[in-house]
């Protein structure tokens, strides 16, 4: 699935426009706007606190934003459920492991995917994959997976449950993903090998995406375009190479 | 008027006893995350054993404080390492099955083992009663309420005045925050089952002698109390007492005005009621959900 | 399932089958009743083990289907009407029940429908007009089947244990469809099934509908089988019972129940002469076993082969 379609041509795929979130006097996000477009993978980096979490929480949902609003192909999202969000296409992973501990990797796959076809009765009565098998086989590959897809999620080592989780939000083959800290607890001699599977992810289903990362070579290397945000606000943007030089965002990282 | 007033003095009463048993339900559920089902149990145990000091010999006070001493060794330490210890790492519905089991085993080794028929008890107040133009109210009634506001008085100035107590609602407020601080955790969590277990000596003092001891008699006052933490709400020390208060007084009332048949179904609704409208409590503060 | 254990289990079904024609007519009537209640206790075992949902009031659905039952069979209703009726009006009171589920969790779910529980079970005994009151139904008629009359002990027995076949070939249907596979991670993860799609709002609704359903039907069988009811099956401990016994065979595994009914509903009832003792063994019992043996008895091959494998 690639963009939003032809109902909606001229619309801006995802647009964030001044989202703040305060808790009492802080504000986590204080003014954060910017715009993704069909296929773009954006990376956000920023250091520890400065309000990168709490900004996807604001766009998936999990929390409501104090102020401004998110559009998702011309409609607007703010304060939609993670539900309701999911069946408009956004997925997301999280910064901790989320897996279904007792279900096998397969399953954990079929799942994540399955309610996306027909309807709830229909899926009463589908085969017992819900014809989802051949899709998560070949993801399972993808992610080299096989040797262990017929094992319980939990028992797994955490690098294989982070690929499950990563390979689960990518199942239902989403327009839009939010992947938070990807790269976190992975083997760094992984690093460079999940950075190519997400680079084919994007080549083969279209979608776009938005990292939050601590791996600045992970998100360099990834990312055409980067945002850097300090203390709630966009600092600098643009692609790795303009943000990477900005004295402002080293001053941020190595200063202070 | 006079019924009215009668009823509600001797609601408050009954609710002041099932207060103490939802009180340290909250505790041991602040302090340690335990949630104890066999919490009935614990008041039935103290009774019998007041029953057992009585006919080797001593008098009701005496049986009381022996009471009271050996529920902090079974009913405190004993839970403690033996059932709360190995569990609590495998979260609350494990531990909530196995206290469960626990209050199937002690009734039925007590009936099975001693008896199974309601024994009578002595009631630590005079009988009687005195009026006040045609308010008559029962001595035990006025008894039951001072001993119980003692205790639940003595316990708040235990825990808000004395370095020990702010330590144990430290623990309960935030054990991370609270071992940062240097407090001794275990230490307080033990405290904590303590005094839980001497809350049950006192109900089971007060209640027995309406109660009667009887091998399913914390079938009853468990519930009440777990219900009336829940109403007033259970991450608050202050929700257990207005919760049994108002169970007690709630009952008195319907079981006059309405029907007796339904006083068992006070407690009941108001909870149905509280979890759908207030799922945190009457008083309680809403705990965040974790992401 | 492998071949040895397909064998392994069509061969205790016929034994199963078979037994009852050496029993005398106390031994048929207890194993009908462990088919009775392994009905209630196969749902009980798909709300709480496999979509993770905790309930403390399956003994009231037992209830409900039993008491409807009592009172349509005596108005001469064919059992053909009875049992979905039973199965419906508890699969909508299961959906009801279902709603303060969505609002708490574990502990809080466990006392909302133990409340359910004691709120039926004082309707039981105080609408006398309906139920009797504390005297019961009594008189209640066996159905007859096609003409066929189902008053023999063995004919009930096997209309019985055939139903409950029945019933758990559907669950295991269910329980592989993906509707099973939602239910699982309902129960492992709620917060990922709701960002992939899945409506948890739904699942949970239907992991006590379904569960309901399963003991309202079984409820049909109990007072066509008993003949006489009275609220005290249906008291709240009944359904702390079942939930033990989902618990100790091992909550989340098909035959789970299986293992647990015959340890709470069968060997009672066989040891009935020393029954108190039997409980509190049974009672410290639960407690040794969520020590040691959290997964419930099922999972002791499993135990024993990571014991083996880590050797």
């Amino acid at each position: 699935m690639e963009g939003c379609g032809e109902m909606t041509p001229t619309a801006r795929f995802l647009e964030v426009k001044d989202v703040r979130k305060a808790y009492g006097a802080i504000k986590a996000v204080d003014g954060v706007s910017f715009a993704v477009g069909p296929g773009e993978i954006v990376g956000v980096i920023g250091p520890n606190g400065s309000g990168k979490t709490t900004l996807f929480n604001s766009i998936l949902g999990q929390i409501k934003p104090s102020s401004g609003n998110v559009d998702f192909c011309g409609e607007e999202i703010t304060g939609m459920s993670p539900l309701q969000l999911s069946r408009r296409g956004v997925g997301r992973t999280f910064q901790t492991l989320q897996v279904f501990g007792k279900l096998s990797v397969r399953d954990n796959l079929i799942v994540a995917a399955q309610e996306f076809q027909g309807t709830m009765p229909a899926r009463l009565l589908a085969p017992p994959d819900a014809g989802l098998g051949q899709h998560a086989d070949e993801m399972i590959e993808f992610f080299g997976l096989r040797h262990v897809a017929q094992l319980p999620a939990g028992s797994l080592s955490y690098g294989q449950q982070k690929l499950i989780d990563i390979a689960m939000a990518f199942m239902p083959k989403p327009r839009l993903v939010l992947l938070d800290e990807p790269c976190a607890g992975v083997n760094p001699s992984l690093v460079d090998q999940l950075r190519a599977l997400l680079i084919d992810l994007n080549k083969a289903q279209g979608g776009s995406f938005v990292v939050i990362e601590h791996n600045m070579d992970f998100i360099m290397k990834l990312c055409p375009h980067v945002i850097c945000m300090v203390e709630g606000k966009v600092l600098a943007e643009g692609p790795p190479e303009t943000v990477q030089a900005n004295r402002q965002v080293l001053e941020a990282y190595l200063g202070n | 008027m006079g019924d009215l007033i009668q009823l509600i003095v001797s609601g408050i009463a009954t609710g002041a006893i099932y207060a103490l048993a939802a009180l340290g339900f909250t505790l041991l559920w602040q302090a340690a995350g335990v949630i104890n089902f066999s919490q009935g149990e614990f008041v039935m145990l103290p009774a019998f054993a007041i029953l057992l000091f009585i006919a080797l010999g001593a008098p009701l006070w005496l049986a009381f404080l022996l009471a009271c001493v050996a529920a902090m060794l079974v009913l405190g330490i004993g839970f403690k390492w033996v059932i709360v210890d190995p569990l609590i790492r495998h979260g609350v519905i494990p531990l909530v099955i196995a206290t469960l089991g626990l209050s199937i085993g002690l009734k039925s080794t007590l009936k099975a083992g001693y008896s199974a028929e309601a024994h009578p008890f002595p009631s630590p107040f005079p009988g009687g009663q005195f009026s006040i133009a045609d308010v008559n109210i029962s001595y035990a009634d006025i008894g039951t309420l001072v001993v119980a506001g003692f205790v639940v008085i003595s316990l708040q100035l235990f825990l808000n005045r004395t370095v020990t107590g702010r330590a144990m609602q430290a623990v309960a407020q935030n054990t991370d925050a609270a071992k940062v601080l240097g407090i001794d955790v275990k230490r307080m969590v033990l405290y904590t089952f303590l005094i839980n277990a001497v809350l049950a000596a006192v109900a089971a003092l007060l209640v027995t002698p309406t109660y009667l001891a009887k091998f399913d008699m914390g079938d009853a006052i468990g519930q009440k109390a777990f219900f009336a933490a829940i109403i007033g709400g259970f991450n608050q020390t202050r929700g257990a007492l207005l919760g049994g208060v108002l169970i007690g007084v709630l009952e008195n009332l319907v079981g006059f005005y309405v029907s007796p048949a339904y006083k068992e179904g006070v407690a009941l609704i108001l909870f149905l009621v509280v979890i759908v409208f207030r799922p945190e409590g009457l008083l309680g503060r809403a705990e965040e959900r974790k992401v | 399932m492998n071949r040895t254990r397909t064998f392994g289990l069509v061969a205790a079904l016929i034994a199963f089958a078979v037994l009852p024609n050496f029993l005398k007519s106390y031994g048929v009537y207890l194993m009908t009743l462990f088919c009775v209640y392994l009905m209630a206790i196969f749902g009980l075992n798909l709300t709480v083990g496999y979509a993770g949902q905790m309930s403390l009031g399956q003994a009231a659905f037992l209830g409900i289907g039993a008491y409807q039952a009592a009172i349509f069979l005596k108005l001469g209703w064919p059992i053909f009407i009875v049992l979905p009726v039973a199965g419906i009006v508890c699969f909508i009171v299961g959906l009801i029940l279902g709603f303060p589920a969505l609002r708490v969790q574990h502990h809080y779910l466990a006392f909302a429908t133990l409340g359910f529980n004691i709120l039926v079970y004082l309707v039981m005994r105080n609408e006398e007009k309906v139920t009797g009151g504390t005297f019961g139904i009594p008189g209640i008629p066996r159905p007859s089947l096609f003409g066929y009359s189902l008053d023999g002990a063995l004919p009930f027995f096997y209309f019985t244990f055939l139903s409950v076949v029945v019933l758990a070939l559907f669950l295991w249907w269910l329980l592989r469809s993906p509707w099973g596979r939602a239910f699982a991670a309902l129960r492992d993860n709620p917060m990922r099934a709701t960002s992939l799609g899945i409506n948890i709002t739904a699942y949970t609704l239907l992991a006590f509908a379904i569960g309901a359903a399963c003991a309202g039907v079984g409820g049909v069988y109990y007072a066509a089988l008993v003949q006489f009811i009275e609220p005290a099956p249906f008291h709240f401990s009944a359904s702390l019972t079942m939930l033990l016994a989902v618990i100790v065979g091992g909550s989340g595994r098909f035959f789970g129940p299986v293992l647990g009914t015959i340890i709470v509903v069968l060997l009672p009832e066989w040891l009935r002469f020393m029954q108190n003792w039997y409980l509190a063994v049974f009672g410290f019992a639960v407690v040794a076993l969520m020590i040691w043996l959290p997964g419930g008895l099922l999972s002791i091959p499993e135990r024993l082969r990571w014991k083996g494998a880590a050797k």
